[in-house]
């Protein structure tokens, strides 16, 4: 079994997975920071993921959509909150509307993943919370720094060069 | 991922479930069988403060108001706090799934599982 435990809480909204891969740390990060592959394991068999923006800097956004069996087309974005290769990253996965900018009408999920050395492979830590819409509304002004993006974008780089 | 005004009733749901005050609200009400004043007399806030409590687990829906003579009785949902439970069950479906797929990711593609060296 690959997932160790699983808990849940509803005080708190909060969905903690832990999960031992048999690899290392920096190709279970690949599987994030790789789009093609990120592609392969997001969206369950039935609705297959499409990644479009994929910008894992503080700030910075993941963008994608996801296909039904009937053709029907369901879009989501990430805003990254803190990236730090390969060891954590930390977003909020969100709803879009059709034209891909932020349902800003439906809650969002605060995810941190956490990836350590564990028994020659990797252990990685989820921690998934329900949103308010309040928290969500900061996010969002926090994320138009525009410039901050911009000069951290060479890390992207840097890890597809390591890749 | 379905549609809009499910979310939304999820994210009252939440909203209202994230307060200490407001759990413990809910679990008292359980039998309907107290007023919001009666309530009331067992928080260290205001009559004013209780009563906006439980508007906010009423907009969630759950918990419902029943007026008898002159006082207001709370009772809990019970199905309400269920659908808050099955949203995190669903989250934890979409995971398994996940993590399951990563993991077969990495035995597929040798060069994720670090065998030709890094």
């Amino acid at each position: 079994m690959t997932v160790t435990s699983v808990d849940s809480d509803l005080d708190t909204r909060t969905l903690t997975v832990i999960a031992d891969f048999a690899a290392p740390p920096d190709r279970v990060w690949q599987l994030w920071a790789d789009p093609r592959r990120l592609e392969r394991w997001w969206g369950p068999p039935t609705y297959p993921a499409t990644v479009e923006d994929h910008d894992l800097t503080p700030g910075g956004d993941v963008t994608y959509f996801m296909t039904g069996p009937e053709g029907d087309v369901h879009r989501g974005w990430w805003r990254i909150t803190a990236v730090d290769p390969p060891k954590s990253l930390e977003f909020v996965d969100g709803f879009a509307n059709d034209d891909g900018t932020p349902n800003t009408e439906l809650p969002t999920t605060d995810i941190h993943m956490r990836l350590t050395d564990h028994d020659g492979g990797t252990r990685m830590e989820l921690r998934s919370v329900y949103d308010s819409r309040e928290q969500m509304e900061q996010v969002m002004s926090m994320g138009m720094a525009e410039g901050l993006r911009e000069s951290i974008g060479q890390i992207d780089a840097l890890l597809a060069g390591a890749g | 991922m379905t549609a809009g005004t499910t979310e939304e009733a999820l994210d009252l749901l939440f909203h209202a479930l994230a307060d200490t005050t407001r759990r413990d609200i809910l679990r008292r009400s359980g039998r309907g069988e107290l007023s919001v004043s009666r309530l009331a007399e067992d928080y260290p806030m205001s009559f004013a403060a209780v009563q906006k409590h439980v508007a906010v687990l009423e907009r969630a829906g759950l918990v419902t108001k029943e007026r008898r003579g002159r006082e207001q009785l709370v009772r809990t949902d019970p199905d309400a706090v269920q659908r808050a439970r099955q949203a995190l069950d669903r989250l934890e479906r979409a995971w398994r799934g996940r993590v399951e797929r990563m993991s077969h990711l990495l035995a597929e593609d040798p060069e994720l599982k670090g065998e030709q060296g890094a």
